[in-house]
């Protein structure tokens, strides 16, 4: 990544993101399980629905975390996102958009219950992808899933926002 | 829950209908259940009593699969969705008849936010358990739950909120509510993905309630409270 050689990357599993309470033991377990290995660990979750309470870990820790509510913003940029940020809007991201259907369609169970759709979305008016990358295949998935929630689209070319700045400086 | 096609409501005794009602409402069949509930009212059961003894006993259910993590969102949603059918029927009647409730809630999602799945679900939920609900809805300034809360002689605030930025608004309704002296007249619940029981606390609510199943009893206990205080004063 980046040519960088210093560094180990721990992935942990995304779909905590629909159980946030799950983060939290789990981020602790991590780093408690590698932190003699290593000069210092960085933890790239966000606030992520933890209620403050990943930030508060991580203190305790003694460890770093990306700062923001969630990674929409934070590959936004936190300050612009919180300037811009529609609240009628769905957010979706390169990786939401690859797993759209296992980790908001399935799990809110529109696979079986597909009336359920506008009890979901209903206050939502469009769906805003955040693009890091120019995948003209991610753009056309992206419209295809703002069509399915019955959304107006939007496409916003992000790149990786705080999140590159956040890693070549931790 | 069960197989069920076949079976003919109307020809089941009394007793008998009101199980196949506690399956239908787990399986969310919205028009089994407001079948059902003519079909009781026919006979001429109290609308209390089928709103008691039909809905509430087949939420009860649903309530307690949900907490225990049997049953899930959709699951609950579809069951709610099944239960509100019923009771379009039931209100007014419940109204003509000055039927009792045990408690009154009013509900909203906080200004600037619409998100509404947690709210909605805490509604049903307290509809389900028995209370008086009256939502809101969506993006609710602190005048209107004011003014909803004197005009309805509530006993319980609800506000949700699943953003960052919109959760503190909770604390300016709160503060309000005590500039104006009202706020020991109200049990205030919050709720809401980013929130917590510190923050709860923090902003002066009565308790934080991570899911319906939790609102439900957390209200329950509150009114108990209340009406202990109200006996004893």
């Amino acid at each position: 990544m980046n040519g960088w050689d210093h560094l180990d990357l721990q992935c942990l599993p995304a779909i905590w993101h629909n159980h946030p309470e799950r983060i939290v033991p789990a981020i602790e377990e991590a780093v408690a399980a590698r932190r003699g290995a290593y000069d210092r660990i960085f933890v790239v979750y966000a606030d992520c629905g933890t209620g403050g309470q990943l930030q508060a870990a991580c203190e305790t820790l003694g460890v770093q975390m990306i700062p923001g509510p969630h990674c929409y913003s934070f590959f936004t940029g936190n300050a612009a996102f919180a300037e811009a940020c529609d609240t009628t809007a769905f957010y979706l991201t390169d990786f939401l958009a690859r797993q759209f259907d296992a980790f908001v369609w399935r799990p809110l169970g529109l696979d079986r219950h597909p009336q359920l759709r506008d009890t979901y979305f209903g206050n939502y008016t469009t769906l805003i992808y955040l693009a890091q990358t120019d995948d003209p295949v991610l753009t056309k998935t992206a419209h295809k899933i703002a069509a399915r929630m019955g959304l107006a689209f939007e496409h916003r070319h992000t790149g990786y926002g705080d999140l590159a700045q956040a890693l070549a400086t931790a | 829950m069960s197989d069920d096609d076949d079976i003919i409501l109307a020809d089941l005794n009394d007793e008998d209908l009101v199980a196949q009602m506690f399956d239908d409402l787990y399986d969310g069949m919205k028009e089994e259940i407001e079948e059902g509930v003519n079909i009781l009212i026919e006979r001429g059961w109290e609308p209390y009593k089928v709103l008691t003894e039909a809905l509430v006993g087949g939420m009860t259910i649903v309530g307690a699969d949900f907490r225990d993590g049997i049953l899930f969102v959709p699951e609950v949603l579809l069951a709610a969705n099944a239960m509100k059918g019923g009771m379009a029927i039931l209100k007014p009647l419940l109204a003509e008849t000055g039927a009792p409730t045990i408690g009154k809630m009013v509900i909203g999602t906080v200004k600037g936010d619409i998100h509404d799945i947690g709210k909605n679900l805490v509604g049903m939920m307290m509809e389900g358990a028995g209370f008086e609900v009256i939502d809101l809805g969506i993006n609710n300034a602190v005048d209107g739950y004011i003014e909803a809360l004197e005009k309805e002689k509530a006993d319980i605030l609800g506000m949700s909120a699943l953003l960052t930025t919109t959760m503190p608004y909770m604390k300016v309704v709160i503060d309000t509510l005590v500039e104006k002296g009202m706020r020991e007249d109200y049990i205030v619940l919050v709720g809401g993905a980013p929130l917590n029981e510190e923050f709860g606390r923090a902003i002066g609510a009565d308790a934080y309630c991570r899911d319906a199943a939790v609102a439900v009893e957390t209200a329950k206990t509150w009114m108990a409270r209340k009406h202990n205080r109200a006996s004893a004063g």
